[in-house]
């Protein structure tokens, strides 16, 4: 710690930041736009000057940028002195000499950086009055709107597009004061992560497409603190509505999981809550109209009940509460936990890999912290993106880390730092099936079928620790890599696994919980991140249910006649026929589902289930992270929360439990007395009852407009604001406006900070965690003293077979994901159906690429275009996972390619 | 006694004073331009909506009696979708005006909104809109702010050089 004296006054800050770090972790306000505390600082916009003295006689001072000068002990500086004062607001000031007058039509309007920065300096009226300055704008896509002119050359967009997340389609071009930061052309941008681009602007040059569809201002947003669905991270996100539909997405900064970012999947994925699919009432379909209100589809549901014995399926997309209900429900031995058999297995292996294994799992802030980094089988950018981020910092990172001690330079400097360290990253080795795009910062990439990782990965550990089985028939280039790994990794004060559950092989889990072992046995700090197919596949698998198999087996042998299926898509999970098979010999199958499906058209009665958006619910991500996320706006009685069907429906039928849990703290302390294993989940946030003051935490920002003519039109006597049971949070502006608890906030904003920059406000030390600790509640262990192998069976090599293809699943951002692919700029996004073949293979069948190739997975008959790879195992190929339109089969599987549709030979042309 | 006297003498004087009272409704009460009464939604000089569905006005609204959405023509020019005012809430206190960057929303001297059934005081955009310019002649916010709409290109609006040549490298 070190004492500095900001006009005169004493404050304790710790050394080794910079000033203007300083200077915002003690809440003063002090305008900046280059620096961002994800990406450090390069002092270009000269902003944030401030005036330092030499020591207590130095009455003059000079002039420093705080962003660009470290905090010493005994220092003076001054913030209110006049000529630094003067010096900023002369700064704004031919900052917007270009800066057109377009507010009122700027979608960052209301939440701009550049707006709150002017106000702050006090730059009020424009002085220039020449000509302004124009740019003709690109299109960038579906996700981001471009818009030039606005432009005040901060260069934060490169600096994160680039050096941060990695892109290279997005650059500056041109040069003095007309430089222009866009593409080379017009196209899409290319990165995962383009979306942060909305967050890191300061102004409104890259702004959110989609909310460009039904615009709101940040002020006029209904915003709950949630949890994005779409991959097993559980990134934290702010959801805001207007008007009963939703309407962005935005980051919700939490420091131990997503930090600043968002992927793009996360960010735009969201219109699956707004679309003309939705389940909006429930539906019996014995009846004529179909659909019914609340009472009656109860009902009907509860005579199903009465005369049946009833299997349940929960779901991995739906949330703890929900499944917990339907668990008890139906009774443990009728709880099936409804995802494909193969998906059971992987997912138990990975739980009991991070509960029995030595190694402890690392949240994502704990990822970029790693020093060497093996990721097994798994295509992070596709799969987890917001992971493949935190990997690219680690590496990024790790060469600085040796070299900034040694070159006197502080870590924030990012420029000196990015010079000093040139193209040098730290040590990364991929093994994956295919192509990751992660190559051109790794140091060494393996691609084969799932066998070979695993062997390779066995290899590993054997050579970390010799008493770990070892993996005969290895080849010398195998043996070389295998052997500079484990070098590596022993070289690692911080070494880390990747692998997950998305290649589809146990053996390549085994194969990372060896390698954990190992390095642990060897007095490693490793770690181990096992990513998981949905966003509460882990919550699922720590509930226990049976497999879907049994499922089947328990309708068609007659043990059971009626199934209640929780927001699940079977069709998604097990062999068409099977499915259908299974929907038709069910007496009765109640569906709960927020969106109409094959599975949903099937049902006698589908009850109408919220969507994130419209519900409360916990989900546990893939480092068993117990997090919160909340209603969003509320809705009518026909649309309700999963759980709260179910308990009622348990109301109704007098369960001798259920029918005492009245609300959603109840079913959390019910589910913290039945199951050990979630205990302290209750606490994960603030109960029901929570109060500040007196006041629930408001929804709305105060400034949110038009609460007397929003409904104005259909009755012009106002409602009753409506009022949230399951959360102590209001759905108005009303409440209390001062700091909630972390795990409750709905937005940041603070006094004369309107943009996401808030977060500095809510963070205990800029860039650090939040005030109160970061939300989310660990609920795994490892178990350090279990350091023997996990396994001694090693894979045997991987042999093709005449006539077949061993077909992987090849996942895709935008594509796999069910819910996603309701949006139409991610749909936008996705690829089209094919198989990947191999060069040598395509050659061999004489394939050519675009045409198609017929093939049969366990009687499913496929018939897709080719798609030519060098990279992809010759003997294997690969299909994209979850693409709408190609029916399911279970992955990895042999499949038989259909001769009779061979290829025939072009007629040859004789002269 | 004088004074009672007095006073009926000078009531009686009125007698012969111009009137202050108008036969109302008959006669109408002339108002200055600047009364704040019933709003409306002006065009710009070209007949185009001048509001660009900026929010500012609802926001400003103390009684948050304003309620909007924004829409955008395939040219990228922004309109509310819906605009809707509900005068049983407006207390005619001229914020909106005030806030309105683009000299849309106006506040006329016209008082006559009574009505008998309070529903009826709800206003949408086809019962603000009117055909013309208002009280502020010649404004035409797409003139002078930097977004290209049909019509009207980059570099084209009051004040602006013509685009940048990315190419370029001269100063």
């Amino acid at each position: 710690m070190a004492t500095i004296y900001i006009d005169d006054k004493s404050y304790e800050v710790p050394t080794g930041k910079n000033l203007l770090e300083a200077c915002l972790t003690l809440g003063k306000d002090l305008p900046y736009f280059c620096w961002h505390p994800a990406m450090g600082s390069i002092g270009a916009c000269r902003q944030c000057a401030v005036k330092v003295y030499k020591d207590d006689n130095d009455t003059k001072g000079k002039l420093f940028m705080s962003c660009m000068e470290q905090v010493r002990d005994g220092m003076r500086i001054s913030i209110a002195d006049m000529e630094a004062k003067e010096f900023r607001a002369h700064v704004i000031g031919w900052l917007m000499t270009n800066h057109p007058h377009d507010c009122a039509v700027c979608d960052e309007g209301g939440a701009c950086h550049l707006q709150d920065m002017t106000v702050m300096t006090g730059h009020n009226y424009r002085a220039y009055r020449f000509d302004k300055r124009t740019y003709i704008n690109q299109y960038l896509g579906p996700f981001i709107n471009h818009e030039m002119n606005r432009c005040i050359q901060c260069y934060r967009c490169v600096r994160y597009y680039k050096d941060y997340a990695g892109g290279k389609d997005l650059d500056v071009f041109a040069a003095h004061n007309h430089l222009y930061f866009g593409r080379h052309e017009d196209g899409v941008l290319e990165s995962e992560f383009s979306g942060n681009l909305v967050e890191v602007c300061p102004t409104g040059v890259f702004t959110d497409k989609t909310l460009k569809q039904h615009y709101t201002r940040k002020w006029d947003l209904t915003m709950a603190p949630s949890v994005c669905h779409h991959c097993s991270l559980g990134c934290n996100i702010s959801a805001g509505e207007r008007y009963g539909t939703l309407r962005n997405i935005t980051n919700r900064y939490n420091g131990e999981v997503n930090g600043y970012f968002l992927c793009d999947r996360g960010r735009f994925g969201y219109e699956h809550v707004n679309h003309v699919g939705r389940i909006r009432k429930p539906l019996v379909r014995a009846q004529l109209p179909e659909a019914t209100d609340k009472y009656t589809a109860l009902q009907a549901a509860a005579a199903a009940f009465r005369t049946g014995s009833v299997i349940g399926i929960g779901s991995p997309r739906a949330s703890l509460e929900s499944n917990f209900m339907l668990k008890t429900l139906v009774g443990d031995d009728n709880f099936h936990d409804g995802v494909s058999d193969n998906e059971h297995d992987l997912v138990c292996l990975a739980l009991k890999i991070l509960k029995e294994g030595a190694a402890r799992t690392p949240s994502l802030w704990e990822v970029e912290q790693a020093d060497a980094v093996f990721i097994l089988g798994e295509d992070l950018l596709n799969t987890a993106p917001m992971l493949a981020l935190a990997v690219r910092q680690s590496v990024r990172k790790q060469p600085s880390l040796e070299h900034i001690s040694k070159a006197n330079i502080p870590v924030w400097q990012d420029a000196a730092v990015r010079e000093l360290m040139q193209d040098e990253m730290g040590p990364l080795f991929i093994a994956t099936l295919h192509d990751t795009k992660f190559e051109e910062i790794a140091t060494h990439t393996y691609h084969d079928s799932p066998d070979a990782i695993a062997r390779l990965g066995f290899a590993v550990a054997n050579f970390i620790q010799v008493d770990f089985p070892e993996v005969p028939g290895l080849n010398e280039d195998e043996i070389q890599l295998a052997r500079q790994i484990a070098d590596t990794l022993m070289a690692a004060k911080k070494p880390l696994l990747i692998s997950g559950t998305h290649c589809g092989s146990e053996r390549v889990l085994m194969a990372t919980a060896n390698i954990a072992n190992a390095l642990v046995a060897k007095e490693k700090e490793a770690g181990i991140v096992l990513t998981l197919p949905e966003c509460n596949s882990m919550g699922l698998a720590m509930l226990g249910g049976h497999r879907l198999e049994s499922a089947f087996g328990a309708i068609l042998n007659g043990y059971a006649d009626t199934v209640i299926i929780l927001e699940n898509d079977l069709y998604r999970r097990a062999n068409e026929g099977m499915v259908t098979n299974f929907l038709k010999t069910a007496k009765n199958v109640i569906v709960l589902d927020h969106l109409h499906n094959a599975t949903t058209e099937v049902a006698q009665i589908l009850l109408a289930a919220g969507t994130f958006a419209e519900a409360d619910g916990t989900l546990i991500n893939n480092e068993g992270r117990a997090q919160r996320f909340f209603q969003v706006y509320p809705t009518g009685e026909d649309l309700q929360e999963s759980w709260r069907w179910l308990g009622e429906l348990g109301t109704l039928l007098h369960h001798d439990r259920i029918s005492h849990w009245h609300g959603f703290d109840d079913v959390l302390q019910a589910m913290v007395k039945e199951m050990p294993e979630f205990k302290g989940i209750d606490a994960v946030a603030p109960g029901t009852d929570f109060r500040i003051a007196g006041q629930k935490i408001p929804r709305a920002p105060h400034r949110f407009s038009g609460r007397t003519a929003m409904l104005a039109n259909i009755n012009v006597n106002e409602p009753k604001p409506p009022v949230d049971p399951d959360a102590p949070l209001s759905y108005t502006m009303e409440g209390y406006r001062g700091q909630p608890p972390s795990s409750i906030i709905p937005f940041f904003w603070a006094p004369g900070w309107n943009s996401s920059q808030a977060t500095n406000k809510y963070q205990q030390e800029v860039g650090g965690h939040l005030k109160g600790g970061d939300p989310g509640l660990r609920l795994i262990k490892p178990d350090t003293s279990k350091t023997a192998p996990f396994t001694q069976t090693v894979p045997q090599k991987f042999q093709p077979l005449e006539g077949h293809l061993y077909m992987l699943q090849l996942h895709h951002i935008f594509g796999s994901e069910e819910l996603s692919m309701h949006s139409p700029p991610i749909v936008e996004r996705a690829p089209e159906p094919y198989v990947l073949l191999n060069e040598e293979d395509a050659i061999q069948m004489k394939l050519q690429e675009g045409q198609s190739l017929s093939f049969t997975i366990e009687g499913q008959v496929y018939q897709l275009p080719v798609k030519i790879s060098p990279i992809i195992r010759s003997g294997t190929a690969g299909m994209p996972a979850g693409l709408p339109g190609i029916p399911y089969a279970e992955l990895p599987a042999w499949a038989i390619l259909n001769r009779e549709l061979k290829w025939k030979q072009q007629p040859q042309t004789t002269y | 006694m004088f004074s009672l006297l007095r006073s009926m003498w000078l009531t009686f004087l009125h007698v012969f004073h111009k009137r202050e009272t108008i036969q109302y409704p008959e006669q109408k009460a002339i108002l200055p331009t600047r009364w704040r009464g019933r709003i409306v939604l002006s065009r710009d000089p070209d007949g185009g909506e001048r509001c660009v569905a900026c929010n500012l006005c609802a926001a400003a609204c103390p009684v948050d009696c304003i309620a909007l959405q924004a829409t955008e023509d395939p040219t990228g020019r922004r309109y509310p979708e819906f605009f809707r005012i509900n005068f049983s809430r407006c207390i005619f206190c001229g914020f909106c005006e005030d806030a309105c960057p683009t000299y849309a929303i106006q506040l006329i001297p016209d008082f006559e909104m009574g009505e008998y059934n309070r529903q009826n005081l709800v206003y949408e955009k086809k019962d603000l809109l009117i055909n013309g310019q208002g009280k502020y002649h010649g404004y035409n916010y797409y003139k002078v702010a930097g977004l290209a709409i049909g019509g009207k290109g980059k570099g084209e609006a009051e004040n602006e050089a013509p685009p940048v040549d990315i190419r370029s490298l001269i100063p």
